[in-house]
């Protein structure tokens, strides 16, 4: 069985200027995520992974195109369908969790409309079938008393309460990936512990896949499978996510790790040195090299490529890269 | 899907800085920009380079004299159509009017008149309207109240109207012309900066230096009004254009500049029955400049809005 | 027994809301109930809670930005209530706020150095050549080149605003620095270098902080004490690794559950919370958790329990430790 989402050296651009300007957003990003798995992609600010999740679901802003790769759902590469063909997919096989529910939600909408609007295009329910359907979504995300809450407006629920009925408006469509981008950032601590386990149960009754953006290694520590850390705009370094805690490849990776404050100790801090980099004018050789910490000489000069280390797993670092390989 | 292969070489330093200057040129408007120009030009350097004065009758040629009068000598020819037509003369290019005053130079020289009362009137307008709007917005509570509803009746008196009436009480004049439009154009700004302000007071860094005890006079002038400056720039452009119509509709009606100053809206006024004596010259020049004024000076003001807000998003 | 920096005894806060033409009732929101604690020289505070348990209420009445409905804060010995004029001013001078956005805490159109200087120049009669050095001092102090002073703010990136922000905060000699969720809008790498830096500033000037957070993690890495707010209300307070080892009330308990684990394997006492954090406009009667307590008796929702000291140096108000 192929995997759910298939993504190959994609490459998507942001064009400034009339195009004499350009960022190098996502620049050769590939995984793949299988069906029931939840997939983490970390990174900071500017490293492409938001780019990546506009660039699958084909709606990238205006300036922004992707210039090369291929993004394969089920078999199928999204990229030679026509813009009508992919208005069938967006809600129905891939949905999207953004970071602020109260920009996801339309206000003028009662939630009724907004959970069953996917449903109603995608999968043709109609009437009673539609309300069944609707207070069965709002129910899965344990939303209390649905009758009631169904007829209200996005403004008279509290932010998780809105957060989850994203979650159900992701759902309703069917999907069989759900992207979602750092959907808790904006949410208390305890909010956020039920939404992350209420993913967890979405995802094991439904067999979704997910794709989980977040800057936060905690919430990879606890919702992934498997993880790709970004780094501008390229991965450097995927594995599941006991090889990525306790033995990690990338310097950027250990260097994350050790700069998170970590409860009940106080041990000092590792300060990545540096600044994340300028995406419109990135260094030569690996981009990580000005604030790596095992910088060699090679290092500076040449680009390391993303080298497999069994089992899916990947590594863009002349580190791991062993000498007989590295021509 | 096109590809398009990403730069993949470091520029050169020489091509960088063309590019740059591609970008600046390419963004900036032009149009407008050179309209308005060769007006400012021409009204700061009019008594330099206007061919002839603005008040004395240009000194005709004894040809003109012979073919208009029949005479060989004439102390004016009045009437004089533009260069181009058979009884015209490079000499006074846009032709004369019923005294023999060359158009362009007095074109040039209203050119001033316009530029200064427009601007000076909006300058004013601009500067009491800020100050009213930012103390408004900020001291709340009466001062609020007050300077809002003054502001709310103010704006609806008809601007034409009332600066009619105003100038019925005062007279004609240049300066009383400025007194009027500061008048009656100051509640446009108060409005919109009191807006602005109730925003801004609440970020962080005024409220930062409200704890920090910092007067609440220097914080109006520190922090306020630099940061209304934005918005109150793109008013501005935009009610230069509005300034220099109302100043043309009052001398166009003979309550503004008085003659023989060549305000354009007189030189208009003045020569409305020429236009239908077939000397349109006269009526029509005058029009196309006042029309350049306003339009570059509204293209800038879209221009300077479109360009100041996103920068202050992204910042 | 150092006398203590800060001293706030039952300090409360109440907002009038409704009544009147609006219609609806007239009621109270309760923002600040009646808290106490202490913060020493030359320590930290952190100070943990979610959305609308009071936090931020809180700064604003140690800064002067609020009055108090009822209660007392002492500084330095001396009643902030009693506080007027010039030695008002001192002590807005003494206490210092950093806040959590980068990008709105500083003037977009001012230069940095005029920025930082704004509150010397404010509170200090020196010369410009003075306050011109303090500022190269100071950006020093942070980091960042004395150079710099002539930039925008918009020429640095948010980690290095942040890096303003405190030197702007100490540009007076503050004595207390109330530091509203510094870190929480900076990427995770950058959250390091100022967590160092203030680690590095308390160390070096003896300043002390008011941590205010909702990452239990970054707050029990710089606080000595930490104190957890819920609904207007102190439920714990203790040392801070005291408090990590063995949290005691059940909130304090589900927030370290609902803090994310370190690596995949560690072992979490599962504790979910159900339902949401109750309106402060009406809190449940007795104490204010006891709805969404796991461990809720039927006296918790007749009386409020009081803060107790347990052990030394750890309150908790809770039934389930009263004896």
């Amino acid at each position: 069985m192929p995997p759910v989402l298939q993504v190959t050296d994609l490459k998507a651009h942001y064009f400034g200027f009339r195009g004499t300007r350009v960022v190098k957003a996502v620049d050769g990003v590939s995984f793949c995520v299988e069906a029931g798995e939840t997939l983490g992609l970390v990174g900071e600010s500017g490293c492409g992974k938001t780019t990546t999740c506009h660039a699958i679901v084909r709606l990238l802003p205006p300036g922004a195109r992707i210039v090369g790769g291929s993004i394969e759902l089920d078999g199928e590469n999204l990229l030679d369908k026509s813009p009508s063909e992919m208005r069938q997919i967006r809600g129905r096989r891939i949905a999207t969790i953004l970071q602020d529910p109260m920009a996801s939600l339309d206000p003028l909408f009662s939630i009724y409309d907004q959970v069953a609007e996917p449903a109603y295009y995608h999968r043709s329910l109609r009437g009673a079938r539609l309300r069944a359907r609707v207070r069965e979504l709002l129910a899965a995300v344990r939303i209390p008393s649905p009758e009631r809450r169904m007829k209200e407006f996005p403004h008279q629920m509290s932010g998780g309460m809105r957060q989850r009925i994203v979650g159900a408006i992701a759902q309703a469509g069917g999907p069989q990936i759900i992207v979602a981008d750092e959907p808790t950032t904006n949410l208390d601590v305890t909010i956020q512990l039920q939404y992350l386990n209420l993913l967890k149960d979405l995802q094991r009754a439904s067999g979704v896949a997910l794709i989980f953006v977040t800057h936060n290694l905690g919430i990879v520590a606890k919702m992934c499978d498997n993880v790709a850390v970004m780094y501008a705009g390229k991965i450097v370094e995927m594995q599941s996510v006991r090889g990525l805690f306790y033995a990690p490849k990338h310097p950027y990776t250990r260097a994350l790790l050790d700069s998170i404050p970590k409860l009940g100790s106080k041990e000092p801090l590792y300060a990545i040195p540096g600044q994340p980099p300028d995406l419109s004018a990135l260094p030569t050789g690996c981009t990580f090299h000005p604030r790596c910490s095992q910088v060699m000489d090679r290092c500076r000069t040449d680009e390391p490529w993303e080298h497999p280390l069994g089992d899916g797993a990947t590594a863009r670092c002349w580190l791991a890269i062993p000498e007989a390989t590295r021509a | 899907m096109a590809t398009i292969p990403a730069r993949a070489t470091p520029i050169g330093s020489v091509s960088r800085v063309a590019m740059r200057s591609y970008r600046i040129v390419a963004e900036v408007p032009s149009i407008p920009l050179l309209m308005l120009s060769i007006l400012v030009l021409a009204a700061v350097f009019a008594p330099v380079i206007a061919p002839h004065g603005k008040f004395t009758p240009v000194k005709p040629t004894s040809a003109q004299c012979q073919e208009k009068f029949g005479t060989a000598t004439c102390p004016y020819v009045d009437y004089v159509p533009p260069f181009w037509s058979s009884t015209g003369t490079v000499d006074t290019p846009l032709g004369t009017d019923f005294l023999g005053r060359d158009v362009l130079s007095r074109l040039m020289h209203g050119a001033r008149i316009s530029l200064v009362v427009a601007l000076t009137g909006t300058l004013f307008a601009g500067a009491i309207g800020t100050l009213l709007g930012v103390l408004a917005g900020y001291l709340g509570k009466w001062w609020d109240q007050i300077i809002m509803r003054v502001t709310d009746a103010w704006l609806t008196l008809p601007s034409l109207v009332f600066a009619i009436l105003l100038s019925s009480v005062r007279g004609p004049g240049v300066w009383n012309v400025v007194l009027i439009l500061a008048l009656v154009f100051w509640s446009r700004y108060s409005r919109a900066v009191r807006g602005e302000v109730l925003a801004l007071r609440e970020r962080d860094f005024v409220r930062l230096a409200e704890i920090n005890g910092i007067g609440k006079l220097t914080i109006i002038f520190r922090h306020l009004i630099p940061n209304v400056m934005n918005t109150v720039m793109v008013l501005f452009s935009l009610q230069v254009g509005v300034a220099v119509i109302i100043e043309a509709s009052l001398s166009f009606l003979g309550v503004g500049v008085p003659p023989p100053e060549p305000s354009w809206g007189l030189m208009m006024a003045q020569e409305r029955d020429s236009l239908m004596a077939g000397k349109w010259w006269l009526a029509v020049f005058p029009g196309i400049c006042i029309t350049m004024l306003v339009l570059s000076a509204n293209m800038l003001g879209d221009w300077l809005r479109v360009r100041l807000d996103p920068q202050l998003r992204n910042r | 027994m150092r006398e203590p920096l800060l001293d706030v005894r039952d300090l409360r806060k109440h907002f009038a809301v409704g009544g009147g033409l609006l219609g609806g009732k007239p009621g109270h929101v309760k923002a600040v109930d009646g808290i106490s604690f202490t913060i020493n020289p030359s320590e930290t505070l952190g100070l943990v809670g979610e959305s609308g348990c009071g936090k931020t209420t809180t700064a604003k009445l140690i800064l002067a930005a609020e009055e108090p409905t009822a209660g007392a804060i002492t500084f330095e010995g001396r009643d902030l209530a009693t506080l007027k004029g010039k030695e008002l001013m001192d002590y807005r001078r003494k206490v210092q706020v950093v806040f959590q956005d980068p990008y709105s805490s500083l003037s977009p159109r001012l230069r940095v150095g005029e920025i930082i200087g704004e509150p010397i120049v404010a509170h200090e009669r020196l010369s410009r050549g003075e306050v011109q050095a303090r500022v190269a001092e100071l950006l020093a102090l942070v980091g960042l080149r004395p150079d710099m002073a002539r930039l925008f703010p918009h020429e640095f990136s948010g980690g290095q605003r942040q890096r303003l922000a405190i030197a702007r905060a100490l540009s007076t000699n503050a004595r207390l620095v109330v530091l509203d969720e510094p870190v929480s809008a900076l990427d995770v790498s950058i959250r390091a270098h100022i967590i160092r830096l203030l680690e590095e500033v308390q160390a070096r000037l003896g300043v002390s902080y008011l941590f205010i957070a909702h990452d239990l993690a970054a707050v029990s890495h710089l606080s000595q004490q930490t104190a957890v707010m819920y609904l207007g209300k102190l439920v714990e307070v203790a040392d801070s690794l005291a408090l990590c080892a063995a949290p005691l009330h059940p909130y304090t308990k589900a927030l370290f559950a609902a803090s994310l684990p370190s690596h995949p394997d560690e072992m979490r006492e599962e504790i979910v919370l159900t339902g949401e954090v109750p309106s402060a406009l009406n809190p449940p009667p007795g104490c204010h958790f006891h709805p969404r307590c796991p461990f809720a008796m039927p006296r918790c929702s007749e009386r409020e329990p009081a803060l107790l000291e347990v052990s030394p140096g750890h309150a908790v108000a809770c039934y389930l430790y009263e004896s």
